[in-house]
């Protein structure tokens, strides 16, 4: 019994040391890096010698920084609200109960999750170079929609299995038409579900940076583009000054994923209330 | 009496098919609206994306430019045997095809012959430069230009390049060439670069994931055995990088592995080591293993600490009294149940591993670039479509069939976000 105890506190303790290290080597990069956007001198090594806001003048003075972060919220939006109205109607027909071939029709509509994503890129360069979409906001804002709307058809597929389809019956006998009952009974409860959804095509979306490399002109780099030339070409401490904001953007969304989480299981014990 | 028992029988008959087919005609209706609703992002997707990345490896076996550039050749060489120096006719037919052609289009046939022999690119186009003035005969007219239109291998080479489809890309990206006999056979070691770079892509990928095993079984264990806060502050602490940009992460790692970055300094500083000699930690396969773990180990311990969250304690604790020692406790019952986990994870590591290019390309030196950073070499850079779209081919073959065994022992449905 005794040797069983000390074996047992030998593995916790081991856990802790090799489990609490893994831990620790997920989040360091991302905490030595806020510090250093923060620096006076242009190193990246502590100590550091001062603290300045320099390096965040620098990317909110600069143009290209700045065109680069409206050409991302641009392309960004527009391929979310596309993803968006796409991925759910795709959700809502695959959830049918009489849907035919759904396991073909499920495994084409996420492929884009699953084919390497130069292949794809190489692919659609190829394409848009035929039809004139290089170089244009559009063509990012497509090809963007095609690698974000699976996600949305991942979590509304997911939202909808929880869904009581009786609910829709019950509308129908109660005069609702098809449409009404979608927007008025479906869609409020699936909510939490697209809301998701929107949110992983905007973050896929805004940290894309394979396709725009091989589509996207000068006039049409995005925040990852501009950042893969910084690391490439001079790296300056304005990346940790952008990595540092793109850190508080990405805390912002895993919070408000974690709260429409929540929110969904909540609803989902209160039907059975 | 027996007549009115078969009228009955007749219109049950009938109303039962009339309900039958009315059922049916609902039914379908109801699987048409269905359809109607995946069909906006079903085109969208197949136009987009599909028929894209159909279009782009066709172009690993499309080798039409050559025989459409060169129609009259085509057809004269067909008659011609393959060893002696071939007549004047050819020659002719040649001098009209490179008159009649433009400039982009002999610039494109050349660089495809130069797949077969190099230095015919150049051979060609200054033939081509000085044959569009010149009259016949045109056998004596080519070989002033360059003796080696006396050369029947010169012509064979043509020959090769005549049928409209090819096997030279996808043979040439596994190292691979026919030979003018037809058979297939190694290239030169010169030439021998591709099977090299799969090889590496494959033991990138294997590597990154059994690091990723190594270090996200003990972690989704701690998660699985802790409570409260503790759970929640290691479940933040894997889920925040997960969803931190990708270049973020790389970056990040950039900036902490340089000759002067944070971990050398800091090792300068600690005296471990000498400030003359810091550590080669990145622009190598070092960097690449360990920014490729770090971005992909949530990928595993996601699923595996879902798995361990599922072993009810009372089998270890059933285990233990039945007087199994500690390590066989685990080794016997906890570790072949959360062995769903590790394979899970470990195939979706891997198979997002042999993917990877942006995060080898900014911390791995030229020997740690993987086959996607040549087909975007390819693509890009040289515009050679053919090989580009080969070697997507190969790496899509890869992927997809490893995905084939994921659907099958885990389920794609299970593939979850978040």
């Amino acid at each position: 019994m005794n040797t069983a105890l000390s074996f047992n506190r030998l593995v916790t303790l081991g856990l802790w040391v090799v489990g609490g290290g893994t831990a620790l080597f997920l989040i360091a990069p991302i905490v030595a890096i806020v510090p250093l956007s923060f620096n006076a001198e242009p190193f990246f090594t502590y100590p550091m010698p001062g603290l300045s806001l320099r390096w965040y003048e620098e990317f909110f003075a600069s143009d290209v920084w700045q065109l680069a972060l409206r050409n991302s919220i641009i392309v960004a939006i527009f391929a979310t609200i596309l993803s968006t109205i796409l991925g759910t109607l795709a959700a809502i027909g695959l959830s049918r109960s009489d849907c035919p071939a759904r396991a073909t029709l499920t495994a084409i509509l996420i492929s884009p999750m699953i084919v390497p994503v130069v292949v794809a890129a190489v692919g659609i360069y190829y394409a848009f170079a035929a039809v004139g979409l290089l170089n244009s906001l559009t063509g990012l804002v497509l090809a963007h929609t095609v690698l974000g709307a699976p996600f949305v058809v991942v979590t509304v597929t997911a939202a909808l299995s929880g869904f009581d389809q009786n609910l829709m019956r019950a509308a129908a006998s109660l005069g609702a038409q098809p449409v009404e009952a979608v927007f008025r009974i479906m869609l409020p409860l699936i909510a939490p579900g697209v809301a998701s959804g929107a949110l992983f095509a905007f973050v896929t979306s805004f940290d894309e940076v394979v396709v725009a490399l091989f589509i996207a002109g000068s006039e049409e780099r995005t925040l990852p583009r501009q950042m893969w030339s910084g690391v490439r070409e001079t790296l300056s401490p304005t990346i940790a000054a952008v990595a540092t904001l793109l850190i508080i953007f990405s805390t912002l969304f895993l919070a408000t994923i974690q709260w429409l989480q929540r929110r969904a299981e909540r609803q989902k014990l209160t039907q059975f209330e | 009496m027996a007549m009115v028992l078969s009228d009955e029988t007749v219109k049950t008959a009938i109303d039962t098919a009339a309900l039958t087919r009315r059922l049916r005609l609902l039914r379908r209706r109801s699987q048409v609206k269905a359809l109607l609703l995946v069909a906006p992002l079903m085109i969208f997707l197949v136009s987009v994306f599909v028929l894209p990345i159909g279009v782009l490896l066709t172009r690993s076996i499309d080798n039409s430019d050559v025989s459409r550039a060169l129609p009259t050749t085509a057809a004269a060489l067909a008659t011609w045997n393959g060893r002696d120096v071939p007549g004047e006719p050819l020659f002719a037919a040649l001098a009209a095809d490179l008159k009649a052609s433009s400039r982009e289009d002999v610039a494109e046939v050349a660089k495809r012959l130069n797949n077969y022999e190099s230095g015919i690119r150049s051979s060609l186009l200054k033939t081509a430069r000085n044959i569009r003035n010149a009259q016949a005969p045109f056998q004596a007219a080519f070989i002033d230009v360059d003796a080696r239109w006396a050369n029947p291998e010169r012509w064979s080479v043509f020959k090769q390049a005549m049928p409209k489809m090819t096997d030279f890309y996808l043979l040439a990206a596994l190292d691979l060439q026919r030979s003018e006999m037809g058979q297939i056979t190694g290239v030169t070691p010169k030439n021998a670069v591709h099977l090299d770079v799969l090889l590496r892509t494959f033991a990138v990928s294997l590597s990154v994931t059994i690091l990723c095993v190594l270090t996200g079984y003990p972690l989704a264990a701690l998660m699985a055995r802790s409570k409260g806060w503790v759970a929640n502050a290691l479940l933040i602490l894997v889920l925040l990088p997960f969803w931190t940009s990708l270049l973020v992460r790389t970056s990040a790692w950039v900036v902490l592995l340089q000759s002067r970055g944070v971990v050398n300094s800091g090792l300068i500083w600690l005296g471990l080591i000498d400030a003359a000699q810091p550590l080669d930690l990145i622009y190598n396969r070092i960097g690449v293993l360990i920014a490729m773990t770090h971005i992909l180990l949530p990928f595993m311990v996601l699923p595996i600490y879902s798995v361990m969250k599922s072993i009810p304690p009372v089998y270890l604790r059933a285990a233990s009294s039945l007087g199994a020692p500690p390590f066989s406790t685990f080794w016997r019952v906890y570790l072949p149940m959360s062995m769903p986990g590790v394979s899970a994870g470990g195939l979706l590591v891997f198979i997002l591993a042999l993917g990877y290019y942006i995060t080898p390309a900014l911390v791995g030196g030229p020997r740690d670039q993987m086959v996607s950073y040549f087909i975007a070499y390819y693509a890009n850079q040289v515009t050679n479509w053919g090989m580009a779209a080969a070697l997507s081919a190969i790496l899509l073959v890869a992927v997809l069939i490893l995905y084939a065994i994921y659907n099958r022992l885990i389920g794609i449905d299970r593939l979850r976000i978040g």
